[in-house]
Protein backbone atom coordinates (compact mmCIF):
# COMPACT_ATOMS: atom_id res chain seq x y z
CA UNK A 1 0.00 0.00 0.00
CA UNK A 2 2.21 2.31 0.99
CA UNK A 3 4.58 1.85 -1.98
CA UNK A 4 1.57 2.49 -4.34
CA UNK A 5 0.94 5.96 -2.45
CA UNK A 6 4.67 6.82 -2.94
CA UNK A 7 4.56 5.71 -6.79
CA UNK A 8 1.45 7.94 -7.06
CA UNK A 9 2.45 11.07 -5.49
CA UNK A 10 5.38 12.18 -7.71
CA UNK A 11 2.69 11.27 -11.37
CA UNK A 12 -0.02 13.93 -9.51
CA UNK A 13 3.10 16.61 -8.97
CA UNK A 14 3.71 16.85 -12.67
CA UNK A 15 0.16 16.26 -14.14
CA UNK A 16 -0.83 19.79 -14.54
CA UNK A 17 -4.68 20.23 -14.68
CA UNK A 18 -6.38 20.65 -18.23
CA UNK A 19 -7.23 23.86 -17.80
CA UNK A 20 -4.29 25.53 -15.65
CA UNK A 21 -3.71 29.33 -15.30
CA UNK A 22 -1.27 28.75 -17.85
CA UNK A 23 -3.21 27.21 -20.20
CA UNK A 24 -5.83 29.64 -19.77
CA UNK A 25 -3.23 32.57 -21.19
CA UNK A 26 -2.36 30.50 -24.06
CA UNK A 27 -5.73 30.19 -25.08
CA UNK A 28 -7.14 33.80 -24.21
CA UNK A 29 -3.88 35.66 -24.99
CA UNK A 30 -4.44 35.65 -28.95
CA UNK A 31 -7.79 36.58 -28.14
CA UNK A 32 -6.91 40.02 -27.09
CA UNK A 33 -3.66 40.84 -25.80
CA UNK A 34 -1.95 39.25 -28.68
CA UNK A 35 -4.79 38.81 -31.81
CA UNK A 36 -3.54 37.48 -34.60
CA UNK A 37 -5.25 40.48 -36.72
CA UNK A 38 -5.42 43.43 -34.38
CA UNK A 39 -2.10 43.50 -32.93
CA UNK A 40 0.07 41.38 -35.00
CA UNK A 41 -1.79 42.45 -38.25
CA UNK A 42 -1.25 39.32 -39.46
CA UNK A 43 -3.96 37.63 -42.13
CA UNK A 44 -5.45 40.53 -43.25
CA UNK A 45 -5.70 39.65 -46.78
CA UNK A 46 -8.64 37.34 -46.21
CA UNK A 47 -10.17 38.83 -43.42
CA UNK A 48 -10.73 41.47 -46.27
CA UNK A 49 -11.64 39.49 -49.09
CA UNK A 50 -14.08 37.01 -47.48
CA UNK A 51 -16.17 39.40 -44.80
CA UNK A 52 -18.93 40.76 -47.34
CA UNK A 53 -21.40 38.49 -45.77
CA UNK A 54 -21.23 36.71 -42.52
CA UNK A 55 -22.14 33.17 -43.83
CA UNK A 56 -19.38 32.47 -46.23
CA UNK A 57 -17.03 34.09 -43.30
CA UNK A 58 -18.73 31.78 -40.53
CA UNK A 59 -17.56 28.73 -42.75
CA UNK A 60 -14.12 30.36 -43.19
CA UNK A 61 -13.66 30.94 -39.18
CA UNK A 62 -14.41 27.28 -38.81
CA UNK A 63 -12.10 26.39 -41.65
CA UNK A 64 -9.10 28.49 -40.34
CA UNK A 65 -9.86 27.42 -36.93
CA UNK A 66 -9.63 23.60 -37.67
CA UNK A 67 -6.57 24.01 -40.16
CA UNK A 68 -4.67 25.61 -37.79
CA UNK A 69 -5.39 23.17 -34.36
CA UNK A 70 -4.72 20.23 -36.21
CA UNK A 71 -1.51 21.27 -38.21
CA UNK A 72 -0.15 22.24 -34.73
CA UNK A 73 -1.08 19.15 -32.87
CA UNK A 74 0.76 17.26 -36.21
CA UNK A 75 3.72 19.74 -36.21
CA UNK A 76 3.73 19.07 -32.31
CA UNK A 77 3.77 15.22 -32.68
CA UNK A 78 6.66 15.45 -34.99
CA UNK A 79 8.69 18.00 -33.51
CA UNK A 80 11.29 16.06 -32.39
CA UNK A 81 11.88 14.22 -35.77
CA UNK A 82 11.55 17.18 -38.17
CA UNK A 83 14.79 17.60 -39.81
CA UNK A 84 15.83 21.56 -39.10
CA UNK A 85 16.83 22.19 -42.60
CA UNK A 86 13.35 21.50 -44.14
CA UNK A 87 10.94 22.48 -41.57
CA UNK A 88 9.52 25.53 -42.90
CA UNK A 89 8.29 23.15 -46.06
CA UNK A 90 7.27 20.31 -43.88
CA UNK A 91 5.13 22.82 -41.78
CA UNK A 92 3.97 23.77 -45.55
CA UNK A 93 3.08 20.26 -46.38
CA UNK A 94 1.09 19.54 -43.47
CA UNK A 95 -1.03 22.61 -44.04
CA UNK A 96 -1.71 22.39 -47.37
CA UNK A 97 -2.98 18.73 -47.16
CA UNK A 98 -5.14 19.74 -44.05
CA UNK A 99 -6.24 22.82 -46.52
CA UNK A 100 -7.12 20.54 -49.94
CA UNK A 101 -8.85 18.44 -47.47
CA UNK A 102 -11.01 21.35 -45.97
CA UNK A 103 -12.22 22.49 -49.76
CA UNK A 104 -12.55 19.02 -50.81
CA UNK A 105 -15.25 18.52 -48.00
CA UNK A 106 -16.90 21.68 -48.80
CA UNK A 107 -16.47 21.03 -52.49
CA UNK A 108 -18.44 17.13 -52.25
CA UNK A 109 -21.02 18.94 -49.60
CA UNK A 110 -21.52 22.20 -49.75
CA UNK A 111 -20.88 23.88 -53.17
CA UNK A 112 -22.38 27.05 -53.41
CA UNK A 113 -19.98 27.90 -50.38
CA UNK A 114 -17.14 26.10 -52.30
CA UNK A 115 -18.13 28.59 -55.32
CA UNK A 116 -17.90 31.18 -53.16
CA UNK A 117 -15.14 30.82 -50.57
CA UNK A 118 -13.07 28.63 -53.35
CA UNK A 119 -10.15 30.33 -54.04
CA UNK A 120 -9.76 32.25 -50.49
CA UNK A 121 -10.05 28.28 -48.62
CA UNK A 122 -7.02 27.56 -50.58
CA UNK A 123 -5.17 30.57 -49.84
CA UNK A 124 -5.39 29.19 -45.45
CA UNK A 125 -2.22 27.98 -46.93
CA UNK A 126 -0.51 31.00 -47.04
CA UNK A 127 -2.07 32.69 -44.52
CA UNK A 128 0.60 33.88 -42.05
CA UNK A 129 -1.34 32.98 -38.86
CA UNK A 130 -1.09 29.37 -39.60
CA UNK A 131 2.63 29.30 -40.22
CA UNK A 132 3.19 31.85 -37.81
CA UNK A 133 2.01 29.14 -35.16
CA UNK A 134 3.60 26.48 -36.10
CA UNK A 135 6.78 28.28 -36.27
CA UNK A 136 6.96 29.87 -33.35
CA UNK A 137 4.80 27.85 -30.85
CA UNK A 138 3.96 24.00 -32.37
CA UNK A 139 7.45 23.17 -32.99
CA UNK A 140 8.96 24.02 -29.21
CA UNK A 141 5.72 22.44 -27.18
CA UNK A 142 3.89 19.39 -26.04
CA UNK A 143 0.92 18.83 -28.11
CA UNK A 144 -2.11 19.53 -25.73
CA UNK A 145 -0.55 22.80 -25.37
CA UNK A 146 -0.38 23.16 -28.80
CA UNK A 147 -3.88 22.30 -29.66
CA UNK A 148 -4.92 24.96 -26.93
CA UNK A 149 -2.46 27.97 -28.56
CA UNK A 150 -4.00 27.13 -32.06
CA UNK A 151 -8.01 27.02 -30.32
CA UNK A 152 -6.71 30.77 -29.00
CA UNK A 153 -4.81 31.92 -32.12
CA UNK A 154 -8.17 30.44 -34.12
CA UNK A 155 -10.71 31.77 -32.00
CA UNK A 156 -8.90 35.47 -32.22
CA UNK A 157 -8.62 35.31 -35.71
CA UNK A 158 -12.67 33.98 -35.89
CA UNK A 159 -13.97 36.65 -33.58
CA UNK A 160 -12.51 39.46 -35.28
CA UNK A 161 -13.59 38.36 -38.84
CA UNK A 162 -17.07 37.91 -38.07
CA UNK A 163 -17.37 41.29 -36.13
CA UNK A 164 -15.92 43.09 -39.60
CA UNK A 165 -18.71 40.65 -41.47
CA UNK A 166 -21.14 41.99 -39.20
CA UNK A 167 -20.90 45.53 -39.96
CA UNK A 168 -20.06 44.63 -43.46
CA UNK A 169 -23.41 42.62 -44.20
CA UNK A 170 -25.53 44.62 -42.12
CA UNK A 171 -24.84 47.98 -42.96
CA UNK A 172 -23.72 47.09 -47.26
CA UNK A 173 -26.38 44.27 -47.23
CA UNK A 174 -28.74 45.51 -44.66
CA UNK A 175 -29.01 41.72 -43.82
CA UNK A 176 -27.12 39.16 -41.45
CA UNK A 177 -26.83 35.62 -42.19
CA UNK A 178 -29.09 36.55 -45.25
CA UNK A 179 -32.23 37.15 -42.57
CA UNK A 180 -33.26 41.20 -43.86
CA UNK A 181 -32.83 42.97 -40.69
CA UNK A 182 -34.17 46.59 -41.78
CA UNK A 183 -36.97 44.91 -43.50
CA UNK A 184 -38.35 42.96 -40.26
CA UNK A 185 -38.19 46.12 -38.04
CA UNK A 186 -40.35 47.82 -40.67
CA UNK A 187 -37.71 50.10 -42.30
CA UNK A 188 -37.62 48.77 -45.52
CA UNK A 189 -36.05 51.84 -47.59
CA UNK A 190 -32.85 51.41 -45.23
CA UNK A 191 -30.04 52.57 -48.12
CA UNK A 192 -26.90 50.09 -48.30
CA UNK A 193 -23.75 51.37 -47.99
CA UNK A 194 -21.97 50.51 -51.28
CA UNK A 195 -18.55 51.22 -49.60
CA UNK A 196 -19.11 48.28 -47.20
CA UNK A 197 -19.61 45.57 -49.83
CA UNK A 198 -15.92 46.88 -51.30
CA UNK A 199 -12.83 45.78 -49.88
CA UNK A 200 -12.50 49.74 -48.68
CA UNK A 201 -15.01 49.02 -46.46
CA UNK A 202 -13.42 46.27 -44.71
CA UNK A 203 -10.72 48.41 -43.86
CA UNK A 204 -12.38 51.36 -42.60
CA UNK A 205 -14.24 48.30 -40.11
CA UNK A 206 -10.73 46.69 -38.99
CA UNK A 207 -9.06 49.99 -38.86
CA UNK A 208 -11.58 51.36 -36.36
CA UNK A 209 -11.79 48.04 -34.58
CA UNK A 210 -7.51 47.67 -33.68
CA UNK A 211 -8.05 51.57 -33.02
CA UNK A 212 -10.54 50.55 -30.06
CA UNK A 213 -8.94 47.18 -29.30
CA UNK A 214 -5.85 49.28 -29.18
CA UNK A 215 -6.96 51.87 -27.21
CA UNK A 216 -8.03 49.86 -24.26
CA UNK A 217 -5.35 47.38 -24.42
CA UNK A 218 -2.97 50.44 -24.79
CA UNK A 219 -1.02 48.03 -27.01
CA UNK A 220 1.98 50.25 -28.99
CA UNK A 221 4.16 48.92 -31.79
CA UNK A 222 7.85 49.82 -30.56
CA UNK B 1 21.57 12.21 -36.38
CA UNK B 2 18.44 14.99 -38.01
CA UNK B 3 21.49 16.86 -39.91
CA UNK B 4 22.40 14.21 -42.31
CA UNK B 5 20.87 14.37 -46.23
CA UNK B 6 20.42 10.72 -45.73
CA UNK B 7 17.79 11.37 -42.95
CA UNK B 8 16.17 14.46 -44.18
CA UNK B 9 15.82 12.57 -47.94
CA UNK B 10 14.04 9.27 -46.12
CA UNK B 11 12.14 11.92 -43.97
CA UNK B 12 10.40 14.11 -46.42
CA UNK B 13 10.22 10.61 -48.82
CA UNK B 14 8.41 9.24 -46.50
CA UNK B 15 6.13 12.31 -45.78
CA UNK B 16 5.29 12.72 -49.27
CA UNK B 17 4.07 9.28 -49.57
CA UNK B 18 1.80 9.71 -46.62
CA UNK B 19 0.24 12.93 -47.47
CA UNK B 20 0.01 11.90 -51.14
CA UNK B 21 -1.85 9.20 -50.12
CA UNK B 22 -4.08 10.42 -47.94
CA UNK B 23 -4.97 12.81 -50.30
CA UNK B 24 -5.76 10.30 -52.70
CA UNK B 25 -8.07 8.34 -50.85
CA UNK B 26 -9.72 11.57 -49.75
CA UNK B 27 -10.27 12.68 -52.96
CA UNK B 28 -11.50 9.31 -53.93
CA UNK B 29 -14.02 9.04 -51.36
CA UNK B 30 -15.73 12.39 -51.80
CA UNK B 31 -15.60 12.12 -55.51
CA UNK B 32 -19.20 10.94 -55.83
CA UNK B 33 -20.55 13.19 -53.17
CA UNK B 34 -18.87 15.98 -55.53
CA UNK B 35 -20.02 14.99 -59.23
CA UNK B 36 -23.91 14.59 -57.30
CA UNK B 37 -23.12 18.12 -56.26
CA UNK B 38 -22.19 19.92 -59.03
CA UNK B 39 -24.78 18.33 -61.06
CA UNK B 40 -27.33 19.57 -58.65
CA UNK B 41 -25.08 23.08 -59.46
CA UNK B 42 -25.54 22.87 -63.33
CA UNK B 43 -29.30 22.00 -63.61
CA UNK B 44 -29.88 24.88 -60.47
CA UNK B 45 -28.56 26.96 -62.89
CA UNK B 46 -30.49 26.12 -66.10
CA UNK B 47 -33.32 26.15 -64.31
CA UNK B 48 -33.09 29.43 -62.73
CA UNK B 49 -33.41 30.61 -66.40
CA UNK B 50 -36.83 29.79 -66.86
CA UNK B 51 -38.38 29.71 -63.19
CA UNK B 52 -37.87 31.09 -59.77
CA UNK B 53 -36.84 27.72 -57.69
CA UNK B 54 -37.95 27.96 -53.93
CA UNK B 55 -35.77 26.49 -51.80
CA UNK B 56 -36.57 23.03 -51.26
CA UNK B 57 -37.73 22.21 -54.32
CA UNK B 58 -36.99 19.06 -56.01
CA UNK B 59 -34.62 19.89 -58.66
CA UNK B 60 -33.06 17.19 -60.32
CA UNK B 61 -36.69 15.71 -60.52
CA UNK B 62 -37.84 18.80 -62.04
CA UNK B 63 -35.09 18.64 -64.34
CA UNK B 64 -35.64 15.23 -65.18
CA UNK B 65 -39.43 15.88 -65.46
CA UNK B 66 -39.16 18.98 -67.82
CA UNK B 67 -35.62 19.68 -69.43
CA UNK B 68 -34.77 18.37 -72.54
CA UNK B 69 -30.98 18.01 -73.73
CA UNK B 70 -29.63 17.83 -76.95
CA UNK B 71 -26.50 19.20 -78.57
CA UNK B 72 -26.42 21.02 -82.16
CA UNK B 73 -23.35 22.31 -84.15
CA UNK B 74 -22.62 25.79 -85.61
CA UNK B 75 -25.14 25.47 -88.69
CA UNK B 76 -27.54 24.20 -86.43
CA UNK B 77 -27.56 20.59 -87.62
CA UNK B 78 -28.32 18.05 -84.21
CA UNK B 79 -25.05 16.31 -83.63
CA UNK B 80 -25.31 12.92 -81.62
CA UNK B 81 -21.11 12.05 -81.78
CA UNK B 82 -17.91 13.79 -80.99
CA UNK B 83 -15.28 14.21 -83.21
CA UNK B 84 -13.75 10.48 -81.69
CA UNK B 85 -17.23 8.82 -82.41
CA UNK B 86 -18.08 9.18 -78.62
CA UNK B 87 -21.76 9.89 -78.01
CA UNK B 88 -22.46 13.32 -76.39
CA UNK B 89 -25.12 14.24 -73.54
CA UNK B 90 -25.99 17.80 -73.80
CA UNK B 91 -25.64 18.36 -69.81
CA UNK B 92 -22.13 16.67 -69.87
CA UNK B 93 -20.94 19.17 -72.51
CA UNK B 94 -18.08 20.68 -70.54
CA UNK B 95 -18.57 24.35 -71.76
CA UNK B 96 -15.26 26.01 -70.83
CA UNK B 97 -13.10 23.75 -72.94
CA UNK B 98 -15.50 24.49 -75.70
CA UNK B 99 -15.22 27.99 -75.76
CA UNK B 100 -11.37 27.41 -75.88
CA UNK B 101 -12.61 25.90 -79.15
CA UNK B 102 -13.06 27.75 -82.15
CA UNK B 103 -16.48 28.45 -82.55
CA UNK B 104 -17.12 26.01 -85.87
CA UNK B 105 -16.08 23.21 -83.75
CA UNK B 106 -17.72 23.60 -80.96
CA UNK B 107 -20.13 21.27 -79.33
CA UNK B 108 -23.80 23.86 -78.48
CA UNK B 109 -26.05 22.12 -76.11
CA UNK B 110 -29.66 23.26 -76.39
CA UNK B 111 -31.87 22.08 -73.23
CA UNK B 112 -35.15 22.50 -74.40
CA UNK B 113 -38.39 23.41 -71.04
CA UNK B 114 -41.83 21.36 -71.67
CA UNK B 115 -44.76 23.03 -70.29
CA UNK B 116 -45.76 20.88 -67.06
CA UNK B 117 -49.05 19.29 -68.42
CA UNK B 118 -47.87 18.49 -71.75
CA UNK B 119 -44.24 17.23 -72.49
CA UNK B 120 -44.36 18.14 -76.23
CA UNK B 121 -45.46 21.76 -75.99
CA UNK B 122 -42.27 23.57 -75.53
CA UNK B 123 -41.71 26.47 -73.12
CA UNK B 124 -38.34 27.97 -73.63
CA UNK B 125 -35.26 26.92 -75.33
CA UNK B 126 -32.26 27.26 -73.30
CA UNK B 127 -28.30 28.28 -74.16
CA UNK B 128 -25.58 28.39 -72.27
CA UNK B 129 -23.13 30.87 -72.96
CA UNK B 130 -19.70 31.69 -71.66
CA UNK B 131 -17.43 34.64 -72.03
CA UNK B 132 -14.44 37.04 -70.15
CA UNK B 133 -15.58 39.40 -67.47
CA UNK B 134 -13.25 41.94 -65.86
CA UNK B 135 -11.32 39.88 -63.71
CA UNK B 136 -12.20 36.45 -64.72
CA UNK B 137 -14.62 34.56 -66.56
CA UNK B 138 -18.45 34.89 -66.43
CA UNK B 139 -21.25 32.60 -67.74
CA UNK B 140 -24.87 31.65 -67.87
CA UNK B 141 -28.07 30.76 -69.46
CA UNK B 142 -29.77 32.72 -71.42
CA UNK B 143 -33.91 31.29 -71.96
CA UNK B 144 -36.41 32.31 -75.14
CA UNK B 145 -39.94 31.95 -75.28
CA UNK B 146 -40.91 29.51 -77.66
CA UNK B 147 -40.86 32.21 -80.47
CA UNK B 148 -36.83 32.01 -79.98
CA UNK B 149 -36.80 35.92 -79.77
CA UNK B 150 -38.13 37.31 -76.44
CA UNK B 151 -35.39 36.44 -73.71
CA UNK B 152 -37.88 34.28 -71.14
CA UNK B 153 -34.86 34.71 -68.31
CA UNK B 154 -31.25 34.38 -67.53
CA UNK B 155 -29.15 33.39 -64.84
CA UNK B 156 -25.64 34.39 -64.87
CA UNK B 157 -22.40 33.18 -62.62
CA UNK B 158 -18.76 34.91 -62.19
CA UNK B 159 -15.62 33.49 -61.25
CA UNK B 160 -14.04 36.46 -59.67
CA UNK B 161 -15.96 40.39 -60.54
CA UNK B 162 -16.13 42.43 -57.96
CA UNK B 163 -18.82 42.14 -55.40
CA UNK B 164 -21.18 44.91 -55.02
CA UNK B 165 -20.46 45.85 -58.69
CA UNK B 166 -20.08 43.13 -61.66
CA UNK B 167 -20.60 40.79 -58.89
CA UNK B 168 -24.34 42.14 -59.36
CA UNK B 169 -25.24 40.20 -62.73
CA UNK B 170 -26.15 36.98 -60.28
CA UNK B 171 -28.69 39.23 -58.44
CA UNK B 172 -31.79 38.79 -59.62
CA UNK B 173 -32.47 42.23 -59.92
CA UNK B 174 -30.19 42.50 -63.18
CA UNK B 175 -31.15 39.46 -64.27
CA UNK B 176 -34.84 40.69 -64.55
CA UNK B 177 -33.87 43.46 -66.55
CA UNK B 178 -33.76 41.14 -69.57
CA UNK B 179 -36.55 39.56 -69.36
CA UNK B 180 -39.24 40.20 -72.07
CA UNK B 181 -36.07 41.89 -74.13
CA UNK B 182 -35.72 40.55 -78.17
CA UNK B 183 -32.60 39.42 -79.69
CA UNK B 184 -34.05 39.92 -83.22
CA UNK B 185 -35.27 43.29 -84.92
CA UNK B 186 -39.04 43.52 -86.68
CA UNK B 187 -36.94 41.66 -89.86
CA UNK B 188 -35.26 39.16 -88.34
CA UNK B 189 -31.81 40.58 -88.02
CA UNK B 190 -29.61 39.74 -85.71
CA UNK B 191 -29.41 42.38 -82.30
CA UNK B 192 -28.38 40.49 -79.73
CA UNK B 193 -28.95 42.37 -76.42
CA UNK B 194 -26.69 45.14 -75.05
CA UNK B 195 -26.41 46.58 -71.56
CA UNK B 196 -25.54 49.83 -71.59
CA UNK B 197 -23.40 52.50 -69.34
CA UNK B 198 -24.51 53.87 -67.04
CA UNK B 199 -27.53 53.24 -63.95
CA UNK B 200 -30.68 55.11 -65.29
CA UNK B 201 -33.17 52.47 -62.93
CA UNK B 202 -35.87 53.32 -65.37
CA UNK B 203 -36.94 50.81 -66.92
CA UNK B 204 -39.20 52.67 -69.80
CA UNK B 205 -35.97 54.21 -70.80
CA UNK B 206 -34.92 51.67 -73.13
CA UNK B 207 -35.11 49.68 -76.23
CA UNK B 208 -36.37 46.30 -76.90
CA UNK B 209 -32.55 45.43 -77.16
CA UNK B 210 -31.24 47.39 -74.29
CA UNK B 211 -30.64 47.26 -70.83
CA UNK B 212 -30.21 49.34 -67.65
CA UNK B 213 -26.35 49.21 -67.12
CA UNK B 214 -24.75 48.70 -63.79
CA UNK B 215 -23.00 51.57 -62.28
CA UNK B 216 -19.70 51.14 -61.56
CA UNK B 217 -19.38 47.87 -63.60
CA UNK B 218 -18.72 48.80 -67.28
CA UNK B 219 -16.19 46.35 -68.19
CA UNK B 220 -17.99 43.49 -66.43
CA UNK B 221 -21.23 44.67 -69.18
CA UNK B 222 -19.16 44.75 -71.83
CA UNK B 223 -17.94 41.31 -70.88
CA UNK B 224 -21.44 40.06 -70.77
CA UNK B 225 -22.61 41.66 -74.24
CA UNK B 226 -19.61 40.34 -75.73
CA UNK B 227 -20.66 36.71 -74.22
CA UNK B 228 -24.27 37.03 -75.14
CA UNK B 229 -23.32 38.65 -78.67
CA UNK B 230 -21.49 35.73 -79.41
CA UNK B 231 -22.98 32.91 -78.53
CA UNK B 232 -26.72 33.79 -79.55
CA UNK B 233 -25.14 34.62 -82.52
CA UNK B 234 -23.34 31.04 -82.81
CA UNK B 235 -26.72 29.23 -82.03
CA UNK B 236 -28.61 32.11 -84.71
CA UNK B 237 -28.35 29.01 -87.36
CA UNK B 238 -30.58 26.70 -85.16
CA UNK B 239 -32.75 29.70 -84.35
CA UNK B 240 -33.55 30.38 -87.78
CA UNK B 241 -34.20 26.60 -88.70
CA UNK B 242 -36.47 25.94 -85.77
CA UNK B 243 -38.25 29.66 -86.18
CA UNK B 244 -38.59 28.35 -90.20
CA UNK B 245 -39.97 24.65 -88.85
CA UNK B 246 -42.42 26.74 -86.71
CA UNK B 247 -43.79 29.33 -90.13
CA UNK B 248 -44.55 25.84 -91.73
Amino acid sequence: MSTETLEKTPVVKVKEPLLSKRRKRIFSDPLNDDNPITIQVLGICSALAITVQMRPTAIMAVSVVFVIVFSNLITSMMRNLIPNRVRIIVQLSIIATLVTLVSEVLKAYNYPMFKILGAFVGLIITNCIVMGRLEAYAMGNKPTDSIIDGLGSGFGYAWIILTVAFFRELLGSGSIFNFPVFESIGWAGFPNNGLMVDSIGAFMVLGILIWIQRTKTGFVES
Amino acid sequence: MRLSNTYIIVFTAIMTIIIGGALSLANQLLKPAQTRAIKLDTRTQILNAVMDLQEGDDILAIYDDRIDGFVVNISGDEITADSKGNPIQADKVNIIRNFKKKPEEREYPVFKFTSKDDPLKIEAYIFPVYGNGLWNNIFGFVALESDLNTIKGVSFGHVGETPGLGARITESEIEDRYIGKKIFDNQGKFMSVTMLKGEKKDPSMFGPHEVDGMSGATITARGLNAMLKEYLHDYEAFIKKIQRQEAI
